[in-house]
């Protein structure tokens, strides 16, 4: 029975980590470029793919993954900043949204025409296999391992934006990029490295999934959809939001998968339903 | 201008003289599966191009029309009109649901937490069991139009499907020229300028969702009929995307963009059919050049270009949408 719910909220708080790690480098796209990244999805299963290539191809592993992946996902973030998403920007951000859904269909095309719809399997690299037995359960190490590393990302992530000189100008750059550009601070070149860095979280967390979920050219289809749903509960005004919403919902999720299995697909959903009744802005939000 | 109008009207003409025709000239099954989709992405268009609100989950309403309508034909052997009456005040209702909480939320919010209900629609059509999960509803029958003239032949059925095209059609060429469609474009122009003047934006967002979502919801029964089953694919997102690019193909905020777009996809899926999944790739191709490069649409550009060599005067281009 506990070791039931706990396996499941362990779960819960894994698949929260992902969310929590999309969700974060959604709110910094959007803080400062306003535009809504429908490809986070298909570029977190681009991380994964490039990380599965990266040992099949060429026999880098996990560690090696876990750098290049996001790096190499992050510059075809910035090509795509820099020669489609910058001729969007002083029109409506519905645009974005459609440019990047477009981009969305393209990647899972492709990667759907080489590798088809089955999965493919990347192994849990030899010092995080294994596994604790807790007393009341079992815990997987590589699974202790991502949500250590997310909280750690996420945690780091907050501290740049929030403490730091390189954060402010970004936060000034959400604020008012107009203004920005007139105290002299290349706002264009900060427009390119913010959406390649939120990218290459997106990637990060593909790499991070490749071991626990099968690597497939969907794998990211469906779970952009929950990060907007988290997006619109936490509300994109603060980065802890995200963070705390994306794990919370995780944990709201593995709870239902123990109390009723059915509802574990729909139950993000129903929040958000409940929040736009009680809170429209968001837990966290601010109309913008 | 008494010749541009004039020539509207002959246009008008020669559009139905030419749907009438169709079933003759082209496959009648691909016929009406452009008339339902052309009917699906006009409804959407009418909140798109002329409220402003993207929504990204009215493969909800379609589906919702689609199943309910199999249901009701198939398992309570209503008759066909009763059964496509019952699938669009299905999608009216459900409209009225969803639309009710998103318009809480404004501009991108929107987008999202529409395309968020309309994946919770999804995974309860999956685990219904009525439904048949990944099967789809299968064996829906077409029954008899009013009863006595049966739709089992292609050709009564198109001529079915058109009759109801043709009503919505002009029901929401109707609107979009009504007061009511003026304070929707007055909304999507200046929101909070409409608020001042006293109207009821919240109430007039509203009821165009419903208005839409309905309308979305007859497209989906008629498809359901034509087709004789409802799949997923009907409720998947992918369907919600498919809209959005018809009505920016064609034109978003023109009365025939929306139609026209729907042609060239529905052509475009029907001869790349056997090329897998580089017909995904070519779809988001044809997104991202949409987006980039031709955001007015083939009818918005047609129409600019009419308008220039009508009046002789260069009239400033726009980037987004103009009344039509």
């Amino acid at each position: 029975m506990i070791q039931a719910l706990s396996g499941q909220l362990l779960v819960g708080l894994i698949n929260g980590s992902f969310y929590a790690l999309l969700s974060l480098g959604l709110a910094i796209i959007f803080g400062l470029l306003n535009v809504v990244n429908f490809a986070h999805g298909a570029l977190y299963m681009m991380g994964a793919f490039a990380a599965w290539m990266l040992t099949n191809y060429l026999g880098i592993g996990y560690w090696w993954a876990l750098l290049l992946a996001p790096a190499a996902v992050g510059l075809v973030g910035v090509v795509v900043e820099r020669t489609m998403l910058r001729r969007l920007y002083g029109l409506d951000n519905l645009y974005g949204l459609l440019l990047t859904f477009g981009l969305t269909l393209i990647a899972e095309g492709i990667f759907h025409h080489l590798y088809g719809n089955s999965g493919n399997s990347y192994p849990v690299p030899e010092q995080l296999q294994g596994g604790v037995d807790l007393g009341f359960m079992f815990m997987p190490i590589y699974r202790g391992w991502v949500v250590v590393v997310s909280v750690f990302v996420c945690t780091l992530s907050w501290f740049v934006i929030e403490q730091t000189k390189l954060g402010a100008y970004l936060r000034a750059g959400t604020e008012n990029p107009r203004l920005l550009q007139a105290f002299g601070v290349n706002v264009p070149l900060m427009f390119t490295i913010t959406y390649g860095f939120g990218v290459a979280l997106a990637a990060f967390a593909g790499v991070m999934a490749a071991p626990v979920y099968q690597v497939t050219p969907l794998m990211g289809s469906n779970l952009v959809i929950v990060v907007f749903a988290v997006v619109v509960i936490g509300g994109m005004g603060s980065i802890a939001g995200a963070i705390v919403t994306g794990l919370g919902l995780g944990l709201v999720e593995g709870l239902t998968k123990f109390l009723y299995p059915q509802a574990s697909a729909v139950v993000i959903f129903v929040v958000m339903a409940l929040v736009l009744l009680i809170r429209p802005a968001g837990l966290f939000g601010r109309e913008r | 201008m008494t010749r541009l109008r004039s020539l509207e009207t002959w246009g008008w003409v020669a559009l139905v003289a030419i749907g009438l025709a169709a079933p003759f000239v082209v496959y009648p099954v691909f016929a009406m599966n452009v008339l339902c989709l052309a009917l699906f992405a006009s409804a959407f268009n009418l909140l798109l191009g002329y409220t402003g609100l993207l929504s990204f989950g009215h493969a909800a309403f379609l589906g919702a029309g689609a199943y309910v309508t199999g249901y009701a034909a198939k398992f309570l052997g209503l008759p066909t009109e009763l059964a496509v009456a019952t699938g669009t005040a299905t999608a009216a209702a459900l409209g009225a649901i969803i639309g009710s909480l998103a318009i809480r939320r404004s501009g991108i919010y929107f987008a999202m937490i529409t395309l968020g209900f309309a994946q919770l629609v999804f995974f309860l059509v999956v685990q219904m069991g009525w439904t048949g999960g990944e099967d789809g509803l299968q064996g829906i029958p077409r029954g008899k139009a009013l009863g006595v003239i049966p739709l089992s032949s292609q050709y009564t059925m198109y001529y079915f499907v058109f009759g109801a095209f043709l009503g919505a059609f002009w029901l929401i060429r109707r609107t979009i020229h009504s007061p009511f469609g003026h304070v929707l474009r007055a909304v999507r122009e200046n929101e909070p300028r409409a608020l001042s003047l006293g109207y009821d934006v919240d109430r007039y967002k509203l009821v165009a969702f419903v208005l839409s979502a309905t309308l979305a919801g007859l497209a989906g029964s008629l498809k359901a009929l034509v087709l004789q089953f409802a799949s997923l694919s009907d409720v998947h997102w992918h369907r919600s995307g498919e809209v959005v690019l018809m009505t920016l193909l064609g034109g978003m905020g023109t009365v025939v963009g929306p139609s026209v777009g729907a042609l060239l996809v529905v052509a475009l899926e029907n001869y790349l059919a056997d090329m897998g999944s580089w017909v995904t790739v070519i779809t988001g191709g044809v997104f991202v050049v949409c987006v980039l490069a031709f955001r007015r649409g083939i009818v918005g550009e047609v129409r600019a270009l009419v308008a220039r060599s009508f009046t002789g005067v260069k009239k400033p281009s726009s980037s987004t949408t103009s009344s039509g």
